[in-house]
């Protein structure tokens, strides 16, 4: 009986399963085939514009048909021999590190702060850093361009200080992406710290005191390595996003600021090349299948810590 | 003590830098002038033209219309997965069920965006559904990236609470639906309600995936502003967002205050019982 009832359970639990897994299947997994799919086709004039990769051939003469299965690797040779591409790769993920260490730096300290906090205020200090993450992404990079912009806030004071005389833009480089991503990823760095220094047991730390150890020395020897899951979890979540980011290098960076997004982008929209686009998907992601890995890898034993 | 002070600083300079941009749009959304910098007096003109922007307002009206239904099936759709992550042990397939619930969370959008439209258009092609791109692949789009951190944050939440209650409903024989609906849904009831309220503001937010997938005749409030904004900036889009970020404030503060009534209530009713018994 116990058993039956068992089964019973198991069997629904497998039907509650099914309907997430096969959602993700359909709409997550099976994508990623099309696109490795369509990255070995040929580019033509047509709707939709790529040659199919398997056909029926009809054969005239034995009125039999024949599959035909058209490979072309040429997509990945052209990503492999034009510097446009290595160089956008090269470049994006400088920028995406720039990114993540500028995030670390500025994050850290303030994570660190309010898990040193009082109790009463981590809640409301927290609340503070991840408030800016619920209004659009858009509109605060938006808000970067007036300011970094010729005539714009930070020239209008420069220019009022004496410090310059002349207009002085920071808008279209790669210092306005550096500063426009930093901005919209802080808090992705900043909760996955505070989450691990927050669990700190501060004794720890009195203990080295006690011992003799310097502040500094204490904060390299005891509480950086311990917070380094944090450290890892916040640099990948602004890392791996980052790399393949579109919209902050195509509002704030200039027509030079080379980036892989925005180079699928335009393969896509401005060429119509959906197999380049697609083999451009690829490389990406087969660039970012071990940090994407790793993340998982992190994610789950941080999920099993909560426990 | 000396130390904590530098720390501070720190954390005043991270919550400058993250405010005073926000500030300044909000500033200079009342306006006069065209130019978008230059004082030129108090006016809230620009609010009124954003009123009269038929393109904008029907983006917008599409917008929320497709993170409404998104957010709610992504809640439905995260909670069931983050359930299964939570409560149901190994089963099969649960590495790959794992991987594919955590990875969009850092995907690049560009490679979701086209990797969804290129499946549509092979579903199109093989059995005519969906017909033509709009409201119903953004949705379809949205509710796949939006899932992921929904079951995450249920996953969460389940994984720090007590189970010994669901065992407690279990063994005085309550199934495992009545389970579910009566023990384990309250108390997951505020995570899902931040889960809603994140897969919305995701979706109002989305601009790369929405451009892949969507079709003639279907522009979504992002799409908009991110054509305009190529353009140089305007007042118009400063009301905009302003009027956007009071929104989710408002939003926010309310779930907040809800929340926290509920969870004092949580606690006088636990006190109850335990002085009670």
């Amino acid at each position: 009986m116990i058993d039956l009832l068992r089964r019973i359970g198991l069997w629904g639990r497998g039907v509650v399963v099914a309907i997430p897994y096969l959602w993700l299947l359909l709409f997550f997994l099976v994508p990623f085939l099309i696109v490795f799919g369509i990255s070995l086709s040929e580019a033509m004039l047509a709707q939709p514009p790529y040659a199919p990769l398997i056909d029926w051939l009809l054969d005239e003469d034995a009125g039999t048909t024949k599959l035909q299965i058209l490979l072309n690797l040429s997509n990945y040779l052209r990503l492999g021999g034009d510097d446009l591409y290595i160089l956008a790769y090269l470049n994006s993920v400088k920028i995406a590190l720039v990114t993540t260490v500028c995030c670390l730096l500025l994050g850290y300290p303030m994570a660190y702060a309010i898990a040193r906090a009082e109790p009463s205020k981590r809640g409301p200090l927290m609340m503070l850093v991840i408030l800016p993450f619920w209004t659009s992404f858009l509109i605060r990079i938006y808000a970067w361009i007036g300011i970094l912009k010729a005539n714009g806030v930070v020239d209008n004071l420069l220019q009022w200080t004496g410090l310059t005389t002349e207009p002085f833009e920071l808008l279209y480089s790669d210092w306005a992406v550096y500063i426009g991503m930093t901005y919209c990823y802080l808090p992705f760095m900043v909760l996955p710290l505070y989450a691990t220094l927050e669990k700190l047991d501060p004794t720890l730390l009195e203990a080295a005191a006690d011992l003799g150890c310097r502040p500094w020395k204490a904060f390299l020897t005891v509480t950086l390595p311990l917070s380094l899951p944090g450290i890892i979890a916040g640099s990948l979540l602004v890392f791996i996003p980052s790399v393949g980011e579109f919209v902050t290098p195509e509002l704030l960076g200039g027509p030079d600021t080379l980036m892989i997004g925005r180079v699928l982008w335009n393969e896509f929209f401005a060429n119509r090349d959906w197999p380049v686009a697609s083999a451009v998907a690829i490389a990406l992601l087969l660039f970012l299948v071990v940090p994407i890995m790793v993340f998982q890898h992190v994610q789950g034993r941080q999920t099993e810590a909560g426990r | 003590m000396k130390q904590m002070g530098k720390l501070a600083w720190a954390l005043w300079f991270g919550y400058a830098f993250l405010y005073v941009p926000i500030a300044l749009l909000i500033f200079y959304s009342f306006n006069e002038s065209r130019l978008v910098t230059v004082w030129g007096g108090f006016s809230t003109k620009w609010y009124a033209e954003l009123l009269q922007n038929d393109q904008l307002l029907g983006a917008a009206w599409l917008s929320l219309k497709v993170a409404a239904m998104s957010a709610t099936a992504s809640v439905v759709l995260g909670t069931v997965a983050g359930l299964a992550l939570a409560r149901f042990g190994r089963f099969r397939g649960r590495t790959l069920f794992g991987g594919m619930i955590t990875a969009p969370l850092v995907m690049p959008e560009v490679i979701t965006g086209l990797s969804l439209l290129l499946l549509f258009v092979a579903l199109e092609q093989a059995i005519g559904w969906p017909d033509g791109r709009g409201m119903t692949t953004i949705t379809i789009a949205h509710t796949t990236f939006t899932m992921a951190y929904v079951a995450v944050i249920i996953q969460s939440r389940l994984v720090s609470l007590d189970e010994s209650l669901e065992e407690a409903a279990m063994d005085l024989g309550a199934r495992p639906a009545k389970v579910f609906f009566v023990i384990t849904l309250p108390i997951i009831a505020p995570a899902i309600v931040s889960g809603w309220l994140l897969a919305f503001t995701l979706s109002l937010d989305d601009v790369v995936v929405a451009s892949f997938v969507s079709g003639p005749g279907s522009t979504t409030l992002p799409m908009v502003i991110f054509s305009s904004v190529k353009f140089g900036i305007s007042p118009q889009i400063n009301a905009l967002a302003t009027l956007m970020m009071v929104v989710v404030a408002t939003g926010i503060f309310i779930a907040s205050l809800v929340m926290a009534r509920q969870e004092r209530q949580r606690k006088r009713d636990e006190q109850m019982a335990v002085q009670g018994g």
